[in-house]
């Protein structure tokens, strides 16, 4: 091919100095539009922080945590500003904590044989399709699943008689958390380059060592944010929680239970007609988001430390 | 194609391999290897890409065995016995024949770590700091980390990660180290302390190297085996030993035109 072939040059010989075109004005309008839509998309969420704290920092003080639901009082009543929620916040330890000890392991064992034993296989991408799904359950229906299988079935075989309790709440959250841990635990476990597969096996380390020694603790940082994340959206669900562990207004440590939860008290008690009840929903609401806003923190903080 | 070293040296062979063909599914990747590799002394596996150097060497130590579509036929004889045997576990091949990568690949673990990682592996219960010190010294890496045994294998530079990975197949004592173009990914310098520790570590250990840099396999070996190519009809390309000798005839006085060619640099 010679040069004669090509028409003139399109770009030697143009200027190179700046000039305005409309090239040049759509590209400046586009660039405000995109930052102007980019900023409106953390408007709600600083509204809503503004407005929860706004509303729940009144009632902030140490007795939220260590005290009961109060009776409605009114208004002009001197314990109007008594009580607190200090069973919610243990009933959402407890339920998150329940469906923890289930979907971790669960999560993390799926992972290993999906990422170290069936990578590529039909039965992984089956597993991996099906979790997705899962995922995409909505979450009262899971709340109806738990209600079925553990609330009435479960605890009469155990209890004699179904109970709402912390157990069935806990296998719903563990339900919903179940497909976040398993994908970001398999994305983690792929993601550790074979090469220390390779050296692992290289120096005569069993299938198990390898994964147990090498993959599994290369893999921990990523793993642990995923975790994190799980157990973060799993703390702030209710649908699935209303009819599994209900409620109580009392201290609960029997997981056969019915128990408090942060999330269940907020809906509770922000569609009653009583003003303290009312207050105390902006308070368990601003304990809730803070909780999650440090879980997310936390996530990001190992991402960057690694 | 017969390895003439059986009739012009006299020694002990660690690995002996009898008519090995290596398949991956139907492909035959390398056809008719006869090679015998003497105890104490550096073989280097020399050739054009693709001819399958590295492969022979991962069988040697059963690495292959990750690989779902290989297997081989044939026999690999380390010190008499059939490592592909039914009776014998790969675990404990990969043991006594250790093996080094073309890129260095320490653990995400404290350099302390990645050398207690094998002895941990086989139970070790003797003084571990120790093993790691001398593991390292012989290795050639004790004076540049013995202040930092804590910080990350990964955090030191390449040539150091390379005698790190080397001390680390040190360290659980095999016969047979396998070293798969250990310098590739190296600077000069490095390269350089690499071939002296090789050659060091030749008064202990049986080692075998892929290489493509022709003055390394001419410096640091002791026996060179050129692995050449064809291509069949269909366009598959089976790679077998032209040539295996003494290093200096390889080099100096080679049998055949192939080897020749490759050596003075005129194809590959």
């Amino acid at each position: 091919m010679t040069s004669q072939e090509f028409p003139a040059s399109l770009a030697k010989g143009r200027s190179l100095e700046r000039t305005v075109t409309s090239k040049t004005i759509f590209s400046s309008v586009m660039t405000g539009l995109v930052f102007a839509c980019a900023i409106l998309a953390l408007i709600p969420l600083l509204a809503l922080l503004f407005y929860v704290i706004s509303k729940g920092a009144v009632r902030l003080s140490p007795q939220l945590f260590t005290q009961l639901p109060p009776p409605p009082f009114q208004r002009d009543s001197p314990q109007f500003s008594s009580g607190g929620f200090g069973n919610a916040i243990v009933g959402t330890f407890m339920t998150v904590g329940i469906a923890s000890l289930i979907s971790i392991p669960f999560g993390i064992l799926s992972a290993i044989y999906l990422s170290e034993f069936a990578r590529d296989t039909k039965l992984a991408n089956a597993v991996s399709f099906f979790t997705n799904v899962l995922s995409g359950v909505p979450s009262i229906v899971m709340g109806v699943f738990a209600y079925s299988l553990i609330v009435i079935a479960i605890t009469s075989l155990v209890k004699g008689s179904p109970s709402y309790s912390a157990i069935a709440a806990g296998f719903a959250l563990a339900v919903l958390m179940l497909p976040t841990i398993v994908r970001t635990s398999t994305e983690a476990l792929e993601s550790v380059p074979n090469n220390l597969r390779q050296a692992s096996t290289g120096l005569g380390a069993s299938n198990y060592q390898t994964i147990f020694r090498v993959i599994l603790p290369a893999a921990v940082p990523a793993i642990l944010t995923g975790i994190i994340l799980a157990i973060a959206r799993a703390a702030g669900e209710t649908a699935p929680i209303i009819f599994t562990a209900l409620f109580s207004n009392f201290w609960n440590w029997d997981p056969w239970r019915p128990t408090a939860t942060l999330s269940v008290l907020v809906y509770n008690f922000a569609i009653s007609p009583f003003a303290n009840w009312q207050e105390l929903a902006w308070a368990a609401s601003l304990v809730l988001i803070t909780l999650v806003l440090f879980a997310n923190v936390l996530a990001r903080w190992i991402i960057r430390k690694r | 194609m017969t390895s003439n070293l059986h009739q012009s040296v006299q020694t002990d062979n660690v690995l002996h391999t009898e008519n090995v063909n290596i398949y991956y599914g139907d492909f035959l990747a390398v056809k008719e290897v006869n090679l015998d590799v003497p105890k104490n002394a550096i073989t280097a596996f020399i050739g054009p890409s693709g001819c399958g150097k590295s492969t022979v060497l991962r069988c040697f130590n059963r690495l292959n065995d990750l690989i779902k579509s290989f297997h081989l036929d044939g026999k690999i004889l380390y010190n008499g016995q059939d490592i592909y045997a039914p009776e014998i576990d790969a675990v404990e091949v990969r043991r006594q024949i250790g093996m080094v990568f073309q890129q260095p690949n320490p653990f995400p673990k404290s350099i302390y770590d990645n050398i207690a990682f094998g002895p941990r592996l086989l139970g070790y219960k003797g003084d571990m700091d120790e093993l790691v010190e001398r593991s390292l010294k012989r290795g050639a890496l004790w004076e540049d980390v013995k202040d930092k045994l804590k910080a990350m294998g990964t955090d030191i530079s390449g040539g150091q990660q390379q005698r790190l990975c080397i001390a680390r197949a040190i360290a659980v004592q095999p016969e047979v180290i396998l070293m798969d173009e250990p310098c590739a990914s190296l600077d000069p310098v490095s390269t350089l302390k690499i071939e002296d520790l090789m050659q060091e570590l030749k008064e202990d250990y049986t080692l075998v190297i892929v290489t493509h840099n022709m003055q390394q396999a001419s410096r640091a070996s002791d026996y060179t085996a050129f692995f050449n190519v064809q291509a069949n009809e269909e366009g598959q390309r089976t790679g077998f030993i032209e040539e295996y000798d003494r290093t200096e005839s390889i080099f100096q006085s080679p049998k055949k035109k192939a080897t020749q060619e490759y050596v003075s640099g005129r194809f590959g």
